[in-house]
């Protein structure tokens, strides 16, 4: 043996072995070593400490302690009438809460809404419950026969119903109809595409290639354009589509693309003994792809597809740029009523809506985490 | 007669019809789709024509050349109303490219400190830096881009009563103003002594690390670093006798004289770009020192490694194979919502060109697919450098 043939560093003596690490410390130990450990955790801390009163508590005054509860009108939310600073303007809420959730919708049809939020709550809620029973009846019911419900009963015009033009719809109505539409609507291109780009046929493979990656290298916003103006050009003239409908094409166009790479990521994951076992068995493309792959490969991407929702959900806020008023573009509508122009309706009206794009996007984002951790431990 | 056939020993395969033969079954297939996607190109091409003759709409380029006749209110290069949409083109291109390049750098700083602070072994720190996830990642991007411009900086005060930071930068609800920084004759010996003193300190750094290997004892280079390419500079600077001058904004009756006033539009997209991909990367980097083996930590440490020295040496190189590709999507992401900009007014390329260009002109099928491929290829082109990236760091397989 050479030290020459060595050209690193190679340690010649020890150094002194360290304490062995505490297993178990008190609280106020505990706060020493995980928070003032050393002089820049310490600082950390500090600074962490001071960030959070300037945030949190300020944020916390202006919710609860300092908001106005009672009111009729924009004077009650005047810091002369309350007599103190004053926090978010919750009576702006109460007065605008209507539209927020309905938009126009007529005041004596929004029981069909309500119906439809209903019958969505009773069907989706099972599916989302891994134990329930009847899986394959239940999912059936919410995306194929539930959609043609809720569609017949927000548009009405059958069996009686009046019908609601959907440029009165607005608020969280519009919101939750186009992230609901674009989810289903996709899902079925989205698996068709994710087929096509690992066919074994050149021209359906680069067709679907092409399809995928020009949609998903434009951004949201021009698609939501293609759909408005550019769609009506490429129809026969006589074709009339109603704005919500142009701007659901462009969505689904949309997020198939993005469902069709969490799909294909699925169909990635199932093994070659799956393909080759329904190919030994007999079985054609299609009986193999929808009796042993899709269904194997659709469970693995639970995750992948909930977080596709969450993204769509928050996506639909576009809208707004082509006129269609979802929650956030009834809220920016309701900045401009005069009856209600005050210092904090800015902030009040942010605070609320915000609140119920969280609670949806990490209620979603939770349950993303929970059926992903389902799907590891087995 | 099959039995027979394989009685006398010859293979004859059974009798089936063509369509049975997979490669005919495959070529039909194809046919069928090229048909049907040629079919649905001709009546797009039928029904357009028909469209855009009922309208008197002209269409083809030509309208590139006409004069503009609307102002913008942020441009880098010289632009007024009698300009050509063309030059309103590439103002907004060019804006496009400020927004998101500037996005970038801010975003990926932010995004690291918060990534890295979500592992802090500071608990208080790791909360703060989690909740920050949570709550921007949670809230749509327009949300928080009407938010910044909406509520934050409309509702701030005038040019009077300016909030400012250390009197040389000046907030308002007129924007951001900032002083001006000119430089005059012999800036250029400044700048050649500031890459100088960057290339001496990088081959310090080699020669440092040469050395670390050769002896085991490192070199601190940090303070030599920065005298070279600070010191060195500032003395260069001195020498010569200061040549830049600063130029301070100053109120003079309602508004600012001097410096240089940055437009809130711009202000408040770059604030809810930037913390809003940071909160996706920070969850990017945090995943990719994660994907790092515990043991690697573990023998950074057994060798005496600090913390910082320990996520610099062994995590993050390691780290960024993992954070790279999904970071790619980020950038990409962020150009590609930059153009949220024309629901506040910032006049991107969206909103100058798919906006009041379509507006004015009329020509949806130009303007919308130009605005879609302008995207597509700055998507294609990020793709593709971060691919070649890739490769070059990626682990190599033996």
């Amino acid at each position: 043996m050479t030290t020459a043939s060595i050209s690193g560093f190679v340690r010649g003596e020890m150094i002194a072995a360290a304490p062995p690490p505490r297993l178990h410390a008190s609280l106020l130990r505990q706060i020493r070593e995980r928070l003032f450990n050393s002089l820049g955790n310490a600082t950390l801390t500090v600074l962490g400490v001071l960030l959070l009163g300037s945030l949190a508590w300020p944020l916390m005054k202006f919710v609860l302690l300092d908001a106005v509860w009672r009111g009729a009108e924009r004077t009650d939310c005047l810091p002369e009438t309350v007599g103190h600073e004053v926090g978010a303007c919750w009576p702006f809420i109460a007065a605008k809460f209507d539209q927020l959730m309905y938009g126009f919708y007529p005041a004596d049809q929004r029981w069909r809404v309500n119906l439809v939020y209903g019958l969505g709550a009773l069907l989706g809620a099972p599916l989302l419950v891994p134990r329930v029973p009847y899986k394959t009846l239940n999912a059936t019911l919410f995306f194929g026969i539930f959609p043609i419900v809720a569609g017949l009963l927000l548009v009405g015009g059958l069996f009686g119903l009046m019908e609601v033009e959907t440029r009165l719809w607005g608020g969280l109505l519009v919101t939750l109809v186009i992230s609901f539409t674009g989810i289903v609507g996709s899902l079925p291109l989205g698996v068709l595409l994710a087929l096509g780009r690992r066919s074994d046929l050149p021209v359906v493979r680069s067709a679907s290639v092409v399809f995928i990656e020009f949609w998903r290298g434009v951004p949201l916003i021009t698609v939501l354009f293609f759909a408005t103006y550019m769609l009506p050009l490429f129809l026969p003239g006589n074709w009339k589509i109603d704005g919500l409908l142009r701007v659901l094409i462009g969505v689904i166009l949309f997020s198939a693309a993005y469902l069709a790479e969490v799909v294909r990521a699925g169909l990635q994951a199932i093994p070659r003994g799956q393909f080759e076992g329904a190919m030994a068995l007999g079985l054609g493309y299609w009986r193999m792809m929808s009796l042993i792959i899709l269904p194997q490969a659709l469970r693995l991407v639970i995750p992948g597809l909930v977080n596709s929702f969450i993204a769509l959900f928050k996506d639909t806020t576009l809208v707004l740029i082509v006129a269609i008023f979802d929650l956030l573009g009834q809220l920016r509508a309701s900045f401009s009523d005069p009856n209600w122009a005050t210092p904090v309706t800015l902030f009040t009206g942010f605070a609320f809506t915000g609140l119920i794009y969280f609670v949806v996007s990490f209620a979603m984002s939770r349950y993303a985490l929970y059926t992903e951790q389902r799907l590891n431990a087995r | 007669m099959r039995r027979q056939s394989a009685n006398s020993g010859v293979e004859t395969p059974p009798p089936f019809a063509v369509i049975y033969n997979p490669k005919v079954r495959s070529a039909l297939y194809q046919f069928a789709l090229v048909l049907a996607l040629l079919w649905l190109a001709y009546h797009f091409a039928v029904n357009a024509t028909a469209n855009l003759g009922a309208r008197n709409i002209a269409s083809g380029l030509g309208f590139f050349s006409n004069t503009a006749g609307f102002g913008v209110n942020l441009s880098l290069i010289p632009y007024d109303e009698t300009d050509s949409y063309g030059r309103a083109f590439l103002v907004g291109l060019l804006n496009t490219l400020l927004v998101s390049g500037m996005g970038i750098v801010l975003a990926t700083l932010l995004g690291f400190a918060i990534g890295i602070g979500r592992l802090s072994s500071n608990w208080l720190v790791a909360r703060i830096a989690g909740s920050y996830v949570e709550l921007i990642r949670n809230l749509p991007l327009l949300f928080q881009i009407l938010f910044w411009y909406l509520a934050v900086l409309s509702t701030l005060p005038g040019p009077r009563q300016s909030l400012s930071l250390l009197g040389a930068i000046f907030i308002n609800n007129r924007g951001l103003v900032v002083p001006t920084f000119r430089q005059t004759e012999g800036f250029g010996y400044v700048v050649a002594a500031l890459s100088l003193g960057a290339l001496a300190t990088i081959a310090l750094g080699l020669w440092a690390r040469r050395m670390r290997d050769r002896t085991g004892r490192g070199i601190p280079i940090l303070g030599k670093g920065a005298a070279l390419i600070v010191g060195l500079p500032l003395a260069i600077f001195v020498a010569a006798g200061l040549p830049a001058e600063v130029e301070l904004p100053r109120i003079v009756g309602f508004n600012f004289v001097g410096g240089t006033r940055v437009i809130p539009e711009f202000v408040a997209l770059l604030i809810a770009l930037t913390t809003y991909t940071a909160s996706f990367i920070a969850e990017i980097v945090r995943a990719g020192i994660l994907a790092v083996p515990r043991g690697q930590t573990e023998a950074g440490l057994a060798l005496g490694l600090r913390r910082g020295q320990l996520l610099r040496l062994v995590l993050l190189p390691q780290a960024l194979r993992v954070i790279v590709p999904p970071l790619t999507n980020q950038y990409l992401n962020l150009t590609k919502n930059s153009s949220l900009a024309v629901a506040i007014g910032y006049p991107d390329l969206f909103a100058v060109f798919a906006g009041t260009t379509l507006n004015q002109t009329g020509q949806a099928i130009e303007i919308i697919a130009i605005t879609m491929a302008v995207y597509l290829s700055l998507s294609l082109a990020t793709s593709i450098l971060m691919n070649w990236y890739n490769s070059r760091i990626g682990l190599i397989d033996r």
